[in-house]
């Protein structure tokens, strides 16, 4: 999110559109996107010539839709320094657009749009049965006759995927148990190949990519710049580096039990039903894990040590505090949703509820949750404000006083500033 | 070619069923890179790491009476004691556990041919057991120690690398999918104009996920159900990346590792949407992976997140006056009972409820219900591809008798609400010539709904 | 002979009565433990109250159609278990046993019922004896040890019967009639006869995936 220290943070309702007017104008509507600004809300729509294009919005400007119109466009997302992108497609031809601007190349077909946290912006890409991978508008060198997995390195200069190195065809089971897969990085290969690879991940500094890789059906590695662990394990899931050193952490599965190993070796010596989605603080020091101690029930571990309270569902979107010192996560128990924060559950419970967000400062954490058919915020553990029809996920304000609250009600969409 | 025009003349067929030479190349190359003592590692670590009492009970309980006999379709069809489910026990695990290991490559051969060809994992027998001993989860272990030995046949093997490269049981390609569902919409907007197949909406009522042959071959079955969908004005989604095929080969070969890494990503694609619940299409094994099986692999007692499979979502359109018919469908129906969501889920009733809703005439196949006989395709048993096929529709033909039963007493159309029964169900309506049309419920749906005035 | 029938009738009915408990003891043990320690999945999806519905369903005669469709089979079951368990325990020989060495007694059967019971036994045992050789899925799946076991049955009724009526060669009968019934005692806990205590166990296992997972009845 750049500028974000510059945004509008005084302001304390911004009518921003009113969508009777798109209503009126457009037959067709898709889902509406806010910018992270929330300064404006965009969707694919279809105009009066039942092309597709998109319809944007800001305070005071009545909706312009893009001058382009194509014979398809999906996938409309706000990148994260808040232009407008798109996969579009004429006459069988698909391009990445932003802001109404293609790119130069074309494609038979373009999708899973990736962008690192400065907006570049890649895709995979194919072309006459080919694949690749697209970045910036600069292709892979290479094409694969295989692709899926891309992933895009924090730095943004470097995208990988997992692809079939060696053509294997439809029924060549033996072919494929020998290794037909490797990683691209760039378009370059590994010099290995492996009968499966899943999961692939930079490192922070964007340097190396570890995976997920099975040479056999019983022997799960993780590999590192192709290099694998020394010692297979009956499973694994997917691997992580630290923020902080060069190291990485995976689940490995062994006798039946989940743990979390370290460079190789296990780490977290306690066996678990279930452990995936470990996560490191921000300074490295600390991680943690969602785990089942036992079968059916879910928690969170720290360091190894669960949390005492059990969900019986699920859990998800774990996260620690910017200062390390804290961790939540939404769990599911019995049919509803609920946020965890460090080993205790809020009394509230929702029917759904979207990722959590902490303030810069730890100290406080809200969540967009839905109830009842109407979406809300809530701030530790308290409903704030208004029920909204549709809602963005919230933001706090650099100096944590305030919460952005991107909100539609009724028809209106509106910019919400709320003082914490 | 039809063989049989009718009950009668299957029943004087002098044929018995010879075992037919296995000519499956999954087995035999497997088989070539085995030796003893790798045989007897494995099973032994399957045996000790991976089974406990629940296989020592099965074994030693089985009293050798014989009751389950009539439960098997197998043995009914046949009529040859190898087909009993404990006659098929005897041929593996009994065997296994009395050599401790120690058996042939031969063994594993014909064990192999036993456990993925001649059992559908359906269960029925567990229902005449007095002891209610699951033959179902001893045929699975066998097919674990296959697996792990790397002797399975070769077109289930080949679907079940297919899950691991690309989390679809098709070879089906991230781009192609997306594409099939993009043209999907563009057909379905001839029925209802600005029709919409939306992918990837967060917080949507229903994750809509379907099976990899549904993109790949019957692509049209999408279609319909995003014309029900919007009839029925439906917030729901499907997801653009891999995550949208809910089948599970793995789950049949015994491959464990790779069903938990595809029911976790099938499960993350809903939830990380924000869906509430996920409807299936019309399929009964993948409703088992995921309701059933699946699950539990990755240690949730039931799944993380509501599913539903088509006959439970049909059902409540009707009971809720979602959708509205033209006219009920006017050929006399019978009914398939699928045993994954039969037998497995006890959604019988409501599969007849949907037949009152939709049908002027229904005929029912006895048995039914939880007692229904499988198609024979079912467990992977049609995914061991055509050197079983024929073998395979023999053994159909308990179903075929049945059908002609339905048949005389006037039905023209099968429902079967499952995508591996209608492999099964057509081969076998072609090879014994029992000459009835083959529907799922969504295509009668489709073909009466009354679709909403824009 | 005499030294026999009372080494019999003293001792090795104690033998044979704490091999009988002690060996069922540690069956379960083991079996419990064995389930603890690898297959503990089982006791999360136990459900008393479907575990409880199919049993009952499996001990009314008739009551699944596993039975309706083998109806003498169903038949002769119920017979032979009911008179296999009930014949030993109330018939007037074995009643004044318990009499005269703990002074305790209960309910006997009238001579003639019990003759009939254990009449039903052996004739029970020869129509299973008829399934093992004459139906083929049987046949199949008969192993020689089926066949001991099946002998290790019927011996101690025969001869009871025999013993009873007093036909040549009785008195030998009899400590045939008591050996052959401890041994029946005694092979209980390591032989198939075990099943008797696994039948609720397996039953009800299966009756709670049916029941409380698959939604659907098990007979
Ligand atoms: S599970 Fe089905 S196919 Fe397999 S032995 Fe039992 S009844 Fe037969
Ligand atoms: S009915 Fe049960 S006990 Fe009898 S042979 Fe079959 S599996 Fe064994």
């Amino acid at each position: 999110m750049s500028n974000y220290d510059k945004w509008d943070w005084d302001t304390s309702k911004k009518k921003v559109a009113d969508l009777s007017a798109w209503k009126e104008k457009f037959p067709y509507i898709e889902e509406l996107r806010v910018s992270h600004d929330g300064e404006k809300i965009a969707a694919i729509v279809k105009n009066e010539d039942m092309e597709f294009t998109v319809c944007i919005q800001s305070e005071g400007n009545d909706p312009e839709t893009w001058e382009n119109s194509y014979d398809k466009a999906w996938n409309l997302q706000f990148t994260p320094d808040d232009r407008l992108a798109a996969l579009v497609s004429d006459a069988g031809e698909w391009k990445v657009s932003t802001d109404d601007e293609t790119w130069e190349n074309g494609y038979d077909f373009i999708w899973n749009m990736k962008f690192n946290s400065n907006g570049n912006i890649a895709v995979s890409a194919q072309k006459e049965l080919l694949y690749s991978v697209v970045n910036n508008d600069t292709p892979w060198e290479n094409e694969f006759s295989r692709l899926t997995d891309m992933v895009i390195s924090p730095d943004g200069e470097k995208t990988a995927a997992v692809v079939e190195s060696v053509p294997v065809l439809e029924s060549e089971i033996f072919k494929f148990r020998q290794g037909c897969y490797s990683i691209a990085v760039n378009g370059e290969t590994w010099d290995k190949n492996f009968m499966n690879i899943w999961n692939p991940c930079f490192s922070d500094d964007s340097n190396h990519i570890a995976v997920s890789v099975r040479t056999s059906y019983y022997d799960y590695y993780i590999a590192i710049d192709g290099e694998t662990w020394d010692k297979s394990f009956s499973s694994v899931w997917e691997p992580r580096f630290s923020p902080s050193i060069y190291s990485v952490t995976a689940p490995v599965k062994r006798g039946g039990k989940w743990y979390l190993a370290k460079d190789g070796e296990i780490f977290w010596d306690r066996p678990y039903f279930q452990l995936w989605q470990q996560f490191y603080s921000p300074d490295g020091t600390k991680i943690a894990a969602i785990v089942a101690p036992e079968f059916g029930k879910w928690t969170m571990a720290l360091d190894n040590n669960p949390w005492e309270i059990r969900f019986s569902e699920y859990l998800s979107d774990p996260l620690f505090s910017p200062d390390g010192n804290g961790v939540a996560c939404l769990f599911k128990d019995k049919g509803k949703w609920g946020v965890a924060v460090d080993g205790k559950a809020w009394d509230c419970l929702f029917d759904m509820v979207w990722q959590p967000v902490f303030s810069n400062n730890g100290s406080h954490l809200a969540v967009k949750f839905k109830k009842d058919g109407f979406y809300h915020i809530a701030l530790n553990g308290n409903i704030i404000d208004e029920k909204y029809d549709d809602l963005a996920n919230p933001i706090f304000s650099p100096d944590n006083s305030s919460i952005l609250v991107r909100g539609l009600q009724g028809s209106s969409y509106n910019r919400k500033v709320i003082k914490i | 070619m039809s063989e049989y025009k009718s009950v009668k003349e299957i029943e004087k067929d002098p044929k018995k069923n010879e075992s037919k030479k296995i000519e499956d190349q999954g087995i035999l190359k497997g088989l070539e890179q085995l030796t003893p003592e790798k045989i007897e590692i494995v099973i032994n670590q399957v045996i000790n790491d991976e089974t406990g009492a629940r296989l020592k009970v099965y074994v030693d309980t089985c009293v050798h009476c014989g009751m389950c006999s009539k439960g098997c379709h197998f043995f009914l069809s046949l009529n040859d004691p190898k087909f009993s489910p404990a006659g098929k026990v005897k041929q593996t695990l009994w065997e296994i556990l009395r050599k401790k290991g120690k058996v042939s490559t031969e063994f594993i051969k014909d064990a192999a041919t036993v456990a993925y060809t001649q059992c559908n994992l359906c269960k029925r027998c567990a229902m005449y057991c007095p002891f209610g001993l699951d033959v179902a989860y001893v045929m699975s272990v066998m097919r674990r120690i296959c697996h792990k030995l790397g002797v399975v046949p070769l077109y289930i093997q080949d679907t079940a690398h297919s899950h691991s490269a690309t989390m679809n049981q098709m070879w089906v390609k991230d781009d192609e999918w997306i594409d099939t569902l993009m043209w999907q919409e563009e057909e379905a907007q001839e029925a209802i104009e600005n029709l919409r197949i939306p992918l990837d909406k967060e917080g949507a009522d229903i994750f809509y996920s379907v099976i990899g042959p549904e993109p790949k071959f019957r692509a049209q079955l999408i279609f319909q159900a995003a014309v029900i969908m919007n009839a029925a004005h439906e917030n729901w989604t499907m997801p653009s990346m891999p995550g949208w095929d809910n089948s599970d080969m793995c789950m049949f070969t015994g491959d464990y590792e790779m069903m938990e890494r595809l029911k976790r990503r099938h499960f993350e694609s809903a939830l990380n949407l924000r869906a509430k619940r996920i409807v299936m299409g019309e399929c009964g094994h993948a409703f088992r992976s995921v309701y059933d099986v699946g699950n539990r692999a990755l240690a949730w007692k039931m799944p993380p997140i509501e599913v539903v499979h088509a006959i439970e979502y049909y059902n409540e359109l009707f009971e809720q006056k979602k959708i509205k018919i033209k006219k009920k469908f006017d050929r006399p129906v019978t009914l398939h009972d699928p045993c994954n969501i039969s037998r497995g889920r006890g959604l019988h009733e409501m599969a007849r409820n949907i037949v009152k809703a939709t049908c002027a005439e229904f005929i029912e196949m006895t048995p039914n219900r939880e007692h229904n006989y499988c198609c024979s395709a079912g467990g992977g048993v049609i995914n061991c591809g055509p050197p079983f096929k024929n073998a395979r529709v023999e053994s159909g033909k308990a179903k075929a008798k049945q059908l002609f039963a339905a048949k005389a007493k006037g039905a023209e159309v099968v429902i079967a609400p499952c995508h591996n029964c209608h492999g099964g169900l057509e081969d076998i309506i072609h090879h014994y010539g029992v000459d009835m049309e083959l529907k799922f419920f969504g295509d009668i749906i489709y073909e009466i709904l009354e679709l909403p005035e824009l | 002979m005499h030294n026999f029938y009372y080494f019999a009738t003293g001792p090795l009915a104690w033998i044979a009565f704490l091999v009988f408990i002690g060996g069922s003891i540690w069956r379960f043990r083991e079996l419990l433990e064995l389930a603890k320690r690898k297959d503990s999945i089982v006791f999360e999806y136990m459900d008393t109250k479907f575990a409880l519905r199919s049993i009952v369903h499996w001990l009314i005669p008739f009551g699944s159609r596993s039975m309706k469709i083998n109806p003498t089979m169903t038949v002769v079951t119920f017979l032979f278990h009911i008179c296999l368990f009930l014949t030993p325990l109330f018939v007037f020989g074995h009643v004044i046993l318990w009499k005269e060495n703990f002074n305790i007694s209960w309910f006997t059967l009238p001579n003639a019922v019990a003759d009939l019971m254990t009449l039903i036994v052996i004739a029970s045992c020869l129509f299973f004896l008829w399934r093992r050789i004459k139906l083929p899925d049987v046949k199949y799946l008969t192993t020689p040890l089926d066949f001991i076991i099946l002998f290790i049955v019927a011996t101690p009724f025969v001869s009871g019967f025999w013993a009873y009526h007093q036909f040549p060669g009785f008195a030998t009968m009899t400590i045939i009639h008591i050996i052959s019934g401890e041994i029946m005692l005694m092979a209980i806990p390591f032989t198939k006869l075990f099943h008797m205590f696994l039948f609720p166990f397996t039953r009800g296992y299966i009756g709670s995936e049916f029941g409380g997972v698959r939604m659907a009845k098990d007979w």
